[in-house]
Protein backbone atom coordinates (compact mmCIF):
# COMPACT_ATOMS: atom_id res chain seq x y z
CA UNK A 1 0.00 0.00 0.00
CA UNK A 2 1.47 3.47 -0.63
CA UNK A 3 2.43 6.00 1.82
CA UNK A 4 -0.34 8.30 0.39
CA UNK A 5 -3.38 5.62 0.73
CA UNK A 6 -2.18 4.81 4.56
CA UNK A 7 -2.29 8.59 5.33
CA UNK A 8 -5.47 8.93 3.74
CA UNK A 9 -7.27 6.08 5.54
CA UNK A 10 -5.35 6.80 9.03
CA UNK A 11 -8.24 9.36 9.99
CA UNK A 12 -10.77 7.47 8.87
CA UNK A 13 -9.71 4.75 11.11
CA UNK A 14 -9.29 6.88 14.22
CA UNK A 15 -12.81 8.40 13.18
CA UNK A 16 -14.64 4.84 13.44
CA UNK A 17 -15.55 3.90 16.69
CA UNK A 18 -16.64 7.72 17.48
CA UNK A 19 -18.68 7.93 14.14
CA UNK A 20 -20.09 4.11 14.94
CA UNK A 21 -21.11 4.96 18.09
CA UNK A 22 -23.07 8.05 16.95
CA UNK A 23 -24.61 6.31 14.18
CA UNK A 24 -25.86 2.88 16.16
CA UNK A 25 -26.25 4.63 19.54
CA UNK A 26 -28.05 7.96 18.32
CA UNK A 27 -28.89 7.97 13.94
CA UNK A 28 -30.38 4.19 13.67
CA UNK A 29 -32.37 4.47 16.97
CA UNK A 30 -33.68 8.15 16.12
CA UNK A 31 -34.32 6.49 12.68
CA UNK A 32 -36.09 3.20 14.51
CA UNK A 33 -38.27 5.39 16.49
CA UNK A 34 -39.69 7.11 13.19
CA UNK A 35 -41.20 3.62 12.11
CA UNK A 36 -41.76 3.05 15.19
CA UNK A 37 -44.64 5.32 16.10
CA UNK A 38 -46.47 3.94 13.20
CA UNK A 39 -46.73 0.87 14.85
CA UNK A 40 -49.57 0.03 17.27
CA UNK A 41 -49.49 -0.99 21.24
CA UNK A 42 -52.79 -3.41 21.32
CA UNK A 43 -54.30 -4.09 24.22
CA UNK A 44 -52.70 -7.55 24.90
CA UNK A 45 -49.44 -5.31 25.19
CA UNK A 46 -48.05 -6.84 22.10
CA UNK A 47 -46.74 -4.54 18.82
CA UNK A 48 -48.63 -4.57 15.70
CA UNK A 49 -46.12 -4.03 13.25
CA UNK A 50 -47.83 -1.74 10.13
CA UNK A 51 -48.17 1.60 8.96
CA UNK A 52 -51.04 2.66 11.23
CA UNK A 53 -51.52 6.75 12.00
CA UNK A 54 -53.48 6.19 14.92
CA UNK A 55 -50.77 7.48 17.57
CA UNK A 56 -49.91 10.91 15.14
CA UNK A 57 -53.29 11.40 14.94
CA UNK A 58 -53.73 11.10 18.77
CA UNK A 59 -50.84 13.18 19.63
CA UNK A 60 -51.32 16.09 16.90
CA UNK A 61 -55.07 16.47 17.32
CA UNK A 62 -55.31 15.65 21.18
CA UNK A 63 -56.40 19.21 22.84
CA UNK A 64 -54.40 17.75 26.32
CA UNK A 65 -51.04 17.35 24.25
CA UNK A 66 -51.58 20.56 22.51
CA UNK A 67 -51.60 22.34 25.29
CA UNK A 68 -49.12 20.48 27.16
CA UNK A 69 -46.82 21.37 24.13
CA UNK A 70 -47.83 25.29 24.47
CA UNK A 71 -47.79 25.73 28.20
CA UNK A 72 -44.08 23.80 27.52
CA UNK A 73 -42.77 26.12 25.18
CA UNK A 74 -44.37 29.42 27.43
CA UNK A 75 -41.96 27.84 30.35
CA UNK A 76 -39.22 27.39 28.54
CA UNK A 77 -39.57 31.08 26.94
CA UNK A 78 -40.10 32.48 30.49
CA UNK A 79 -37.32 30.72 32.04
CA UNK A 80 -34.85 31.96 28.74
CA UNK A 81 -35.73 35.78 29.21
CA UNK A 82 -35.31 35.11 32.88
CA UNK A 83 -32.48 34.23 32.96
CA UNK A 84 -30.82 36.65 30.53
CA UNK A 85 -32.53 39.75 32.55
CA UNK A 86 -30.58 38.34 35.34
CA UNK A 87 -27.72 37.20 33.72
CA UNK A 88 -26.62 39.73 31.61
CA UNK A 89 -25.81 42.22 34.36
CA UNK A 90 -23.80 39.40 36.20
CA UNK A 91 -21.67 38.57 33.14
CA UNK A 92 -21.18 41.90 32.63
CA UNK A 93 -19.81 42.58 36.05
CA UNK A 94 -17.49 40.10 35.86
CA UNK A 95 -16.56 40.70 32.50
CA UNK A 96 -15.59 44.02 33.27
CA UNK A 97 -14.28 43.65 36.63
CA UNK A 98 -10.98 44.62 37.46
CA UNK A 99 -9.43 41.87 40.25
CA UNK A 100 -10.57 38.81 40.81
CA UNK A 101 -12.14 37.85 37.82
CA UNK A 102 -10.71 34.73 38.15
CA UNK A 103 -12.38 33.90 41.04
CA UNK A 104 -16.09 35.07 40.16
CA UNK A 105 -15.47 32.70 36.95
CA UNK A 106 -14.59 29.81 39.26
CA UNK A 107 -17.54 30.48 40.99
CA UNK A 108 -19.91 30.56 37.78
CA UNK A 109 -18.05 27.27 36.90
CA UNK A 110 -19.09 25.58 40.41
CA UNK A 111 -22.50 25.01 39.82
CA UNK A 112 -21.81 23.10 36.84
CA UNK A 113 -20.10 20.64 39.02
CA UNK A 114 -23.16 20.27 41.87
CA UNK A 115 -25.37 17.79 40.50
CA UNK A 116 -29.09 18.92 39.07
CA UNK A 117 -31.20 16.93 41.16
CA UNK A 118 -29.48 18.66 44.64
CA UNK A 119 -29.64 22.07 43.31
CA UNK A 120 -33.51 21.59 42.06
CA UNK A 121 -33.95 19.85 46.06
CA UNK A 122 -32.24 22.49 47.52
CA UNK A 123 -35.26 24.49 46.76
CA UNK A 124 -37.64 22.24 49.24
CA UNK A 125 -35.23 23.42 51.99
CA UNK A 126 -35.46 27.02 51.25
CA UNK A 127 -39.49 27.41 50.05
CA UNK A 128 -40.93 24.00 51.91
CA UNK A 129 -43.69 24.12 54.36
CA UNK A 130 -40.62 23.52 57.32
CA UNK A 131 -38.48 25.38 54.62
CA UNK A 132 -35.97 28.60 55.38
CA UNK A 133 -38.53 30.91 54.24
CA UNK A 134 -41.29 29.76 56.20
CA UNK A 135 -39.20 29.52 59.25
CA UNK A 136 -38.34 33.51 58.99
CA UNK A 137 -41.67 34.37 58.52
CA UNK A 138 -42.82 32.39 61.47
CA UNK A 139 -40.19 33.68 63.78
CA UNK A 140 -40.76 37.44 62.71
CA UNK A 141 -44.80 36.81 63.44
CA UNK A 142 -46.03 37.82 60.18
CA UNK A 143 -47.57 34.40 59.24
CA UNK A 144 -48.42 31.85 62.03
CA UNK A 145 -49.19 28.81 59.77
CA UNK A 146 -47.03 27.67 57.42
CA UNK A 147 -47.89 28.54 53.53
CA UNK A 148 -47.04 26.04 50.73
CA UNK A 149 -45.35 27.78 48.21
CA UNK A 150 -44.05 25.09 46.34
CA UNK A 151 -45.50 22.64 44.12
CA UNK A 152 -47.14 25.19 41.26
CA UNK A 153 -45.68 26.58 38.33
CA UNK A 154 -43.35 29.37 39.30
CA UNK A 155 -41.60 27.14 41.25
CA UNK A 156 -40.69 24.99 38.23
CA UNK A 157 -40.07 28.08 36.44
CA UNK A 158 -37.25 29.18 39.78
CA UNK A 159 -35.95 25.97 39.65
CA UNK A 160 -35.40 25.58 35.44
CA UNK A 161 -33.78 29.16 35.87
CA UNK A 162 -31.33 27.93 38.67
CA UNK A 163 -30.09 25.14 36.72
CA UNK A 164 -29.87 27.17 33.81
CA UNK A 165 -28.44 30.62 34.85
CA UNK A 166 -24.58 29.50 34.52
CA UNK A 167 -24.90 28.76 30.96
CA UNK A 168 -26.41 32.52 30.20
CA UNK A 169 -24.02 33.99 31.86
CA UNK A 170 -21.17 31.67 30.72
CA UNK A 171 -22.28 32.42 27.18
CA UNK A 172 -23.01 36.16 27.34
CA UNK A 173 -19.52 36.79 29.31
CA UNK A 174 -17.33 34.61 26.22
CA UNK A 175 -18.89 37.35 23.84
CA UNK A 176 -18.40 40.08 26.04
CA UNK A 177 -14.76 39.15 26.93
CA UNK A 178 -14.52 39.34 22.88
CA UNK A 179 -15.45 42.81 22.70
CA UNK A 180 -12.67 45.60 22.39
CA UNK A 181 -13.23 47.59 25.58
CA UNK A 182 -11.53 50.93 24.09
CA UNK A 183 -14.42 51.13 21.56
CA UNK A 184 -16.73 51.72 24.58
CA UNK A 185 -14.14 54.31 25.54
CA UNK A 186 -13.90 56.17 21.83
CA UNK A 187 -17.90 56.14 21.66
CA UNK A 188 -17.80 57.74 25.33
CA UNK A 189 -14.59 60.43 24.12
CA UNK A 190 -17.13 60.62 21.15
CA UNK A 191 -19.72 62.29 23.25
CA UNK A 192 -22.21 59.04 23.83
CA UNK A 193 -22.90 58.66 27.69
CA UNK A 194 -22.00 55.09 29.46
CA UNK A 195 -25.56 54.22 28.84
CA UNK A 196 -25.19 55.24 24.98
CA UNK A 197 -22.15 53.68 24.36
CA UNK A 198 -23.34 50.45 26.07
CA UNK A 199 -26.53 50.38 24.11
CA UNK A 200 -24.79 51.65 20.58
CA UNK A 201 -21.94 49.81 21.05
CA UNK A 202 -21.43 47.36 23.63
CA UNK A 203 -25.16 45.73 23.86
CA UNK A 204 -25.29 44.94 19.79
CA UNK A 205 -21.94 43.14 19.99
CA UNK A 206 -22.87 40.48 22.57
CA UNK A 207 -26.25 39.55 21.06
CA UNK A 208 -24.57 36.83 20.00
CA UNK A 209 -23.32 35.31 22.90
CA UNK A 210 -27.09 36.13 24.97
CA UNK A 211 -28.68 34.43 21.57
CA UNK A 212 -26.59 31.01 22.13
CA UNK A 213 -27.14 31.22 26.04
CA UNK A 214 -30.69 31.59 25.29
CA UNK A 215 -31.09 28.60 22.97
CA UNK A 216 -29.44 26.66 25.38
CA UNK A 217 -31.70 27.66 28.26
CA UNK A 218 -34.78 27.34 26.05
CA UNK A 219 -33.82 23.93 24.61
CA UNK A 220 -32.97 22.88 28.15
CA UNK A 221 -35.72 23.89 30.08
CA UNK A 222 -37.95 22.62 27.08
CA UNK A 223 -36.87 19.05 27.20
CA UNK A 224 -36.78 18.43 31.02
CA UNK A 225 -39.01 16.69 33.33
CA UNK A 226 -37.08 15.89 36.91
CA UNK A 227 -37.45 19.65 37.76
CA UNK A 228 -41.79 19.66 37.21
CA UNK A 229 -41.70 16.01 38.93
CA UNK A 230 -39.87 17.82 41.75
CA UNK A 231 -40.61 20.70 42.26
CA UNK A 232 -44.13 21.23 39.93
CA UNK A 233 -47.72 20.05 41.38
CA UNK A 234 -49.79 17.70 39.51
CA UNK A 235 -51.11 19.93 37.06
CA UNK A 236 -47.42 20.94 35.82
CA UNK A 237 -46.88 18.34 33.89
CA UNK A 238 -44.15 19.30 30.39
CA UNK A 239 -44.17 17.78 27.36
CA UNK A 240 -41.16 15.56 28.61
CA UNK A 241 -43.39 14.05 31.51
CA UNK A 242 -45.69 13.00 28.81
CA UNK A 243 -42.84 11.33 26.75
CA UNK A 244 -42.45 9.67 30.49
CA UNK A 245 -45.42 8.57 31.05
CA UNK A 246 -45.87 7.03 27.72
CA UNK A 247 -42.79 5.14 27.81
CA UNK A 248 -42.51 4.01 31.66
CA UNK A 249 -45.80 4.24 33.39
CA UNK A 250 -48.28 2.99 30.54
CA UNK A 251 -45.78 1.18 28.21
CA UNK A 252 -47.12 2.51 25.39
CA UNK A 253 -43.86 2.66 23.06
CA UNK A 254 -45.27 3.29 19.88
CA UNK A 255 -47.35 6.38 21.18
CA UNK A 256 -43.86 7.23 22.75
CA UNK A 257 -42.00 7.56 19.79
CA UNK A 258 -44.76 9.54 17.93
CA UNK A 259 -44.43 12.01 21.33
CA UNK A 260 -40.92 11.59 21.40
CA UNK A 261 -40.51 12.57 17.58
CA UNK A 262 -43.21 15.76 18.30
CA UNK A 263 -40.44 17.21 20.75
CA UNK A 264 -37.38 16.29 18.83
CA UNK A 265 -39.36 18.45 15.98
CA UNK A 266 -40.25 21.70 17.71
CA UNK A 267 -36.88 22.29 19.10
CA UNK A 268 -34.69 21.24 16.28
CA UNK A 269 -36.76 23.74 14.10
CA UNK A 270 -36.01 26.63 16.90
CA UNK A 271 -31.91 25.00 16.39
CA UNK A 272 -32.17 24.95 12.69
CA UNK A 273 -33.79 28.93 12.67
CA UNK A 274 -30.59 29.44 14.73
CA UNK A 275 -27.92 27.57 12.91
CA UNK A 276 -29.59 29.71 9.92
CA UNK A 277 -28.54 33.20 11.42
CA UNK A 278 -25.79 32.56 14.09
CA UNK A 279 -24.16 29.26 13.32
CA UNK A 280 -23.04 27.12 15.44
CA UNK A 281 -19.63 28.65 16.20
CA UNK A 282 -20.79 30.76 19.15
CA UNK A 283 -22.69 27.87 20.38
CA UNK A 284 -19.54 25.79 20.37
CA UNK A 285 -17.65 28.56 22.10
CA UNK A 286 -19.50 28.73 25.18
CA UNK A 287 -19.41 25.03 25.54
CA UNK A 288 -16.23 24.41 25.28
CA UNK B 1 -23.38 54.88 40.63
CA UNK B 2 -24.57 52.07 37.40
CA UNK B 3 -21.36 50.24 38.22
CA UNK B 4 -22.31 49.91 41.77
CA UNK B 5 -26.08 48.79 40.93
CA UNK B 6 -24.60 46.27 38.57
CA UNK B 7 -22.21 45.16 41.11
CA UNK B 8 -25.32 44.15 43.59
CA UNK B 9 -27.05 42.77 41.43
CA UNK B 10 -24.43 40.52 40.15
CA UNK B 11 -23.99 39.94 43.74
CA UNK B 12 -27.39 38.73 43.91
CA UNK B 13 -27.38 36.51 41.16
CA UNK B 14 -24.38 34.70 42.62
CA UNK B 15 -26.52 34.52 45.71
CA UNK B 16 -29.41 33.08 44.29
CA UNK B 17 -27.00 30.37 42.96
CA UNK B 18 -25.43 29.24 46.20
CA UNK B 19 -27.57 29.78 48.81
CA UNK B 20 -29.97 27.29 48.45
CA UNK B 21 -26.99 24.85 48.18
CA UNK B 22 -25.28 25.96 51.21
CA UNK B 23 -28.13 25.50 52.86
CA UNK B 24 -28.16 21.92 52.23
CA UNK B 25 -25.17 21.53 53.57
CA UNK B 26 -26.22 23.49 56.96
CA UNK B 27 -29.27 21.44 57.50
CA UNK B 28 -27.20 18.16 56.74
CA UNK B 29 -25.53 19.21 60.56
CA UNK B 30 -28.81 19.78 61.74
CA UNK B 31 -29.13 17.10 64.85
CA UNK B 32 -33.41 17.49 64.73
CA UNK B 33 -35.18 14.49 63.47
CA UNK B 34 -36.48 16.41 60.64
CA UNK B 35 -34.81 17.43 57.54
CA UNK B 36 -35.53 21.22 58.34
CA UNK B 37 -35.80 24.44 60.57
CA UNK B 38 -35.30 25.29 62.78
CA UNK B 39 -31.63 23.78 63.73
CA UNK B 40 -31.90 22.20 67.13
CA UNK B 41 -27.85 21.30 66.92
CA UNK B 42 -25.18 20.25 65.28
CA UNK B 43 -24.43 16.65 64.75
CA UNK B 44 -22.95 14.21 62.49
CA UNK B 45 -25.75 11.69 62.73
CA UNK B 46 -26.79 11.79 59.24
CA UNK B 47 -23.91 11.20 57.83
CA UNK B 48 -23.41 7.96 60.07
CA UNK B 49 -26.91 6.87 59.03
CA UNK B 50 -25.57 7.47 55.60
CA UNK B 51 -22.72 5.52 55.86
CA UNK B 52 -25.08 2.67 56.94
CA UNK B 53 -27.55 2.88 54.63
CA UNK B 54 -26.97 -0.52 51.66
CA UNK B 55 -29.35 0.98 49.25
CA UNK B 56 -27.10 4.44 49.01
CA UNK B 57 -23.52 2.66 49.32
CA UNK B 58 -24.77 0.41 46.71
CA UNK B 59 -25.80 3.68 44.62
CA UNK B 60 -22.23 4.74 45.27
CA UNK B 61 -20.88 2.12 43.61
CA UNK B 62 -23.49 1.74 40.72
CA UNK B 63 -22.22 4.93 40.11
CA UNK B 64 -18.47 5.24 40.15
CA UNK B 65 -18.34 2.17 38.28
CA UNK B 66 -20.61 3.25 35.57
CA UNK B 67 -19.12 6.95 35.86
CA UNK B 68 -15.47 5.20 35.32
CA UNK B 69 -16.43 3.38 32.24
CA UNK B 70 -18.32 5.87 30.71
CA UNK B 71 -15.14 8.22 31.29
CA UNK B 72 -12.46 5.12 29.96
CA UNK B 73 -14.64 4.76 26.99
CA UNK B 74 -16.48 8.09 25.88
CA UNK B 75 -12.16 9.79 26.33
CA UNK B 76 -10.73 6.47 24.22
CA UNK B 77 -13.42 7.43 21.30
CA UNK B 78 -13.09 10.69 21.69
CA UNK B 79 -9.26 11.35 21.77
CA UNK B 80 -8.97 9.18 18.60
CA UNK B 81 -11.63 11.03 17.03
CA UNK B 82 -10.29 14.69 18.16
CA UNK B 83 -6.90 13.20 16.52
CA UNK B 84 -8.52 13.06 13.22
CA UNK B 85 -9.96 16.11 13.18
CA UNK B 86 -7.42 18.60 14.01
CA UNK B 87 -3.93 16.63 12.45
CA UNK B 88 -5.64 15.36 9.38
CA UNK B 89 -7.24 17.12 6.75
CA UNK B 90 -10.35 15.13 6.35
CA UNK B 91 -12.95 15.99 3.80
CA UNK B 92 -15.98 16.53 5.31
CA UNK B 93 -14.86 17.69 8.72
CA UNK B 94 -16.85 20.09 9.52
CA UNK B 95 -20.39 17.52 8.81
CA UNK B 96 -18.28 14.85 10.68
CA UNK B 97 -17.81 17.16 13.62
CA UNK B 98 -21.53 18.76 13.50
CA UNK B 99 -22.40 14.75 13.84
CA UNK B 100 -20.36 13.58 16.53
CA UNK B 101 -21.98 16.77 18.60
CA UNK B 102 -25.57 15.54 17.38
CA UNK B 103 -26.00 13.92 21.07
CA UNK B 104 -26.12 17.41 22.92
CA UNK B 105 -28.58 18.71 20.02
CA UNK B 106 -31.08 16.07 20.31
CA UNK B 107 -32.65 16.45 23.74
CA UNK B 108 -31.72 14.26 26.32
CA UNK B 109 -35.56 12.57 26.64
CA UNK B 110 -36.06 11.64 23.15
CA UNK B 111 -31.97 10.52 22.75
CA UNK B 112 -33.09 8.56 25.96
CA UNK B 113 -36.35 6.84 24.22
CA UNK B 114 -34.72 6.26 20.98
CA UNK B 115 -31.84 4.26 22.77
CA UNK B 116 -34.35 2.53 24.85
CA UNK B 117 -36.38 1.31 21.97
CA UNK B 118 -34.01 0.59 19.64
CA UNK B 119 -31.80 -1.45 21.76
CA UNK B 120 -35.07 -3.25 23.51
CA UNK B 121 -35.94 -4.31 19.61
CA UNK B 122 -32.28 -5.90 19.44
CA UNK B 123 -33.24 -7.64 22.70
CA UNK B 124 -31.06 -5.81 24.80
CA UNK B 125 -33.08 -5.07 28.10
CA UNK B 126 -32.99 -2.23 30.62
CA UNK B 127 -29.64 -3.30 32.27
CA UNK B 128 -26.00 -1.49 33.32
CA UNK B 129 -24.69 -2.36 29.63
CA UNK B 130 -27.81 -0.45 27.88
CA UNK B 131 -27.10 1.87 30.59
CA UNK B 132 -23.57 2.50 30.03
CA UNK B 133 -24.48 2.68 25.86
CA UNK B 134 -26.44 5.74 27.16
CA UNK B 135 -23.92 7.37 29.24
CA UNK B 136 -21.55 6.69 26.66
CA UNK B 137 -23.28 8.57 23.30
CA UNK B 138 -24.74 11.26 25.73
CA UNK B 139 -20.81 12.11 27.31
CA UNK B 140 -19.07 11.79 23.76
CA UNK B 141 -19.92 14.98 22.33
CA UNK B 142 -18.46 16.99 25.43
CA UNK B 143 -15.48 15.04 26.03
CA UNK B 144 -14.76 15.58 21.86
CA UNK B 145 -15.45 19.61 22.58
CA UNK B 146 -12.82 19.52 25.67
CA UNK B 147 -10.31 17.66 24.31
CA UNK B 148 -10.27 19.36 20.18
CA UNK B 149 -9.94 22.63 22.48
CA UNK B 150 -6.85 21.59 23.99
CA UNK B 151 -5.52 19.43 21.02
CA UNK B 152 -5.20 22.88 19.19
CA UNK B 153 -2.67 23.98 21.52
CA UNK B 154 -0.23 21.41 20.67
CA UNK B 155 2.53 22.20 18.48
CA UNK B 156 2.89 19.54 15.46
CA UNK B 157 6.88 19.90 14.73
CA UNK B 158 7.41 18.34 17.83
CA UNK B 159 6.50 15.16 17.02
CA UNK B 160 7.90 16.02 13.62
CA UNK B 161 11.13 16.77 15.14
CA UNK B 162 11.14 13.33 16.89
CA UNK B 163 10.23 11.55 13.59
CA UNK B 164 12.99 13.36 11.99
CA UNK B 165 15.43 11.96 15.14
CA UNK B 166 14.46 8.38 13.80
CA UNK B 167 11.48 7.60 16.21
CA UNK B 168 8.47 4.84 14.89
CA UNK B 169 5.42 6.83 14.39
CA UNK B 170 4.38 4.20 17.67
CA UNK B 171 7.26 5.58 20.21
CA UNK B 172 6.52 9.38 18.81
CA UNK B 173 2.81 8.78 19.74
CA UNK B 174 3.59 7.17 23.10
CA UNK B 175 6.87 9.22 24.23
CA UNK B 176 6.09 12.32 22.76
CA UNK B 177 2.25 13.32 21.90
CA UNK B 178 0.48 11.23 24.68
CA UNK B 179 2.56 12.42 27.08
CA UNK B 180 1.47 16.13 25.77
CA UNK B 181 -1.94 15.25 25.04
CA UNK B 182 -2.25 13.73 28.95
CA UNK B 183 -3.87 17.36 30.02
CA UNK B 184 -6.47 16.89 27.76
CA UNK B 185 -7.36 13.49 27.78
CA UNK B 186 -7.72 13.97 31.70
CA UNK B 187 -9.70 16.58 31.35
CA UNK B 188 -12.53 14.92 28.81
CA UNK B 189 -12.26 11.82 31.32
CA UNK B 190 -13.00 13.71 34.19
CA UNK B 191 -15.94 15.83 32.42
CA UNK B 192 -17.47 12.43 31.12
CA UNK B 193 -16.94 10.98 34.22
CA UNK B 194 -18.85 13.82 36.61
CA UNK B 195 -21.69 14.33 33.64
CA UNK B 196 -22.03 10.11 34.22
CA UNK B 197 -22.00 10.69 38.05
CA UNK B 198 -24.78 13.55 37.71
CA UNK B 199 -27.30 12.08 34.83
CA UNK B 200 -30.74 11.44 35.95
CA UNK B 201 -32.79 12.19 32.90
CA UNK B 202 -31.88 9.01 30.73
CA UNK B 203 -30.72 7.05 33.77
CA UNK B 204 -34.45 7.17 34.50
CA UNK B 205 -35.37 5.71 31.27
CA UNK B 206 -32.56 3.54 31.02
CA UNK B 207 -31.82 1.68 34.35
CA UNK B 208 -33.51 -1.40 35.36
CA UNK B 209 -35.75 -1.99 38.63
CA UNK B 210 -33.92 -2.26 41.38
CA UNK B 211 -30.84 -0.90 40.24
CA UNK B 212 -30.14 2.83 41.32
CA UNK B 213 -27.51 5.58 40.79
CA UNK B 214 -26.94 8.30 42.95
CA UNK B 215 -29.00 10.54 42.15
CA UNK B 216 -31.93 8.53 40.84
CA UNK B 217 -31.41 6.95 44.66
CA UNK B 218 -31.91 10.55 45.80
CA UNK B 219 -35.00 11.09 43.31
CA UNK B 220 -36.74 8.41 44.24
CA UNK B 221 -35.82 9.25 48.55
CA UNK B 222 -37.40 12.50 47.85
CA UNK B 223 -40.71 11.15 46.52
CA UNK B 224 -41.26 9.81 50.33
CA UNK B 225 -40.33 13.08 52.01
CA UNK B 226 -37.21 15.23 52.54
CA UNK B 227 -35.14 13.33 55.15
CA UNK B 228 -31.67 15.11 56.95
CA UNK B 229 -30.35 12.03 55.12
CA UNK B 230 -30.82 13.83 51.72
CA UNK B 231 -29.49 16.60 52.71
CA UNK B 232 -26.23 14.79 54.32
CA UNK B 233 -25.84 13.04 50.56
CA UNK B 234 -25.76 16.18 48.85
CA UNK B 235 -23.20 17.35 50.85
CA UNK B 236 -20.85 14.79 50.49
CA UNK B 237 -21.93 14.87 46.54
CA UNK B 238 -21.17 18.75 47.23
CA UNK B 239 -17.78 17.97 48.32
CA UNK B 240 -17.11 14.87 45.88
CA UNK B 241 -18.02 16.89 42.88
CA UNK B 242 -16.53 20.15 43.95
CA UNK B 243 -14.16 19.60 46.09
CA UNK B 244 -12.38 16.68 43.94
CA UNK B 245 -11.56 18.18 41.15
CA UNK B 246 -10.68 21.63 42.88
CA UNK B 247 -7.75 19.87 44.85
CA UNK B 248 -6.65 18.04 41.55
CA UNK B 249 -6.26 21.29 39.47
CA UNK B 250 -4.56 22.64 43.21
CA UNK B 251 -2.03 19.80 42.89
CA UNK B 252 -1.57 20.11 39.59
CA UNK B 253 -0.77 23.76 39.81
CA UNK B 254 1.49 23.36 42.66
CA UNK B 255 3.16 20.60 40.94
CA UNK B 256 3.81 22.82 37.86
CA UNK B 257 5.42 24.82 39.90
CA UNK B 258 8.00 22.75 41.39
CA UNK B 259 9.41 21.42 37.98
CA UNK B 260 8.99 24.89 36.55
CA UNK B 261 11.35 26.39 39.05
Amino acid sequence: MSVERREARQPWILLSPALGAVTLLLFVPLLFIIVYSFWLRTASGADQVGFYLDNWHEALTDRFYRDILLSTLKIAAITTVVCAIAGYPAAYFIARSRGNKAILLLLLMLPFWISYIIRTMSWINILGVSGAFNTILIALGIIDQPIQMLYNQTTVILGLVHFLLPFMILNVFVSLEGIDVTLEDAAHSLGATRWQSFLEVTLPLSLPGLAAGGLLCFVLAAGTYITPLVLGGPRDAMFANLVFEAIITQLNWPLGSALSLMLLVVLGAIVLIYNRYLGMAQLMKGLG
Amino acid sequence: MGWMAIRGWALLVYLFMFLPVAVVVLLSFNSSEFGAFPMAGFSFRWFVELANNEAILRAFRTSIILGSLTALISTTFGVLASLALIRYRVPGSNLISTLLIAPILVPEVVLAVALLLFLNFLSINKSFPLLLFGHVIFTLPFVILVVQARLVGIRRDIEEAAMSLGASPVQTFFQITLPLLLPAVLAGGLFAFTISFDDITGTLFWKPGGVETVPTQIFAMLRNSISPEINALGTVMIVLTVGLPLLGAAIARQLARKSGG
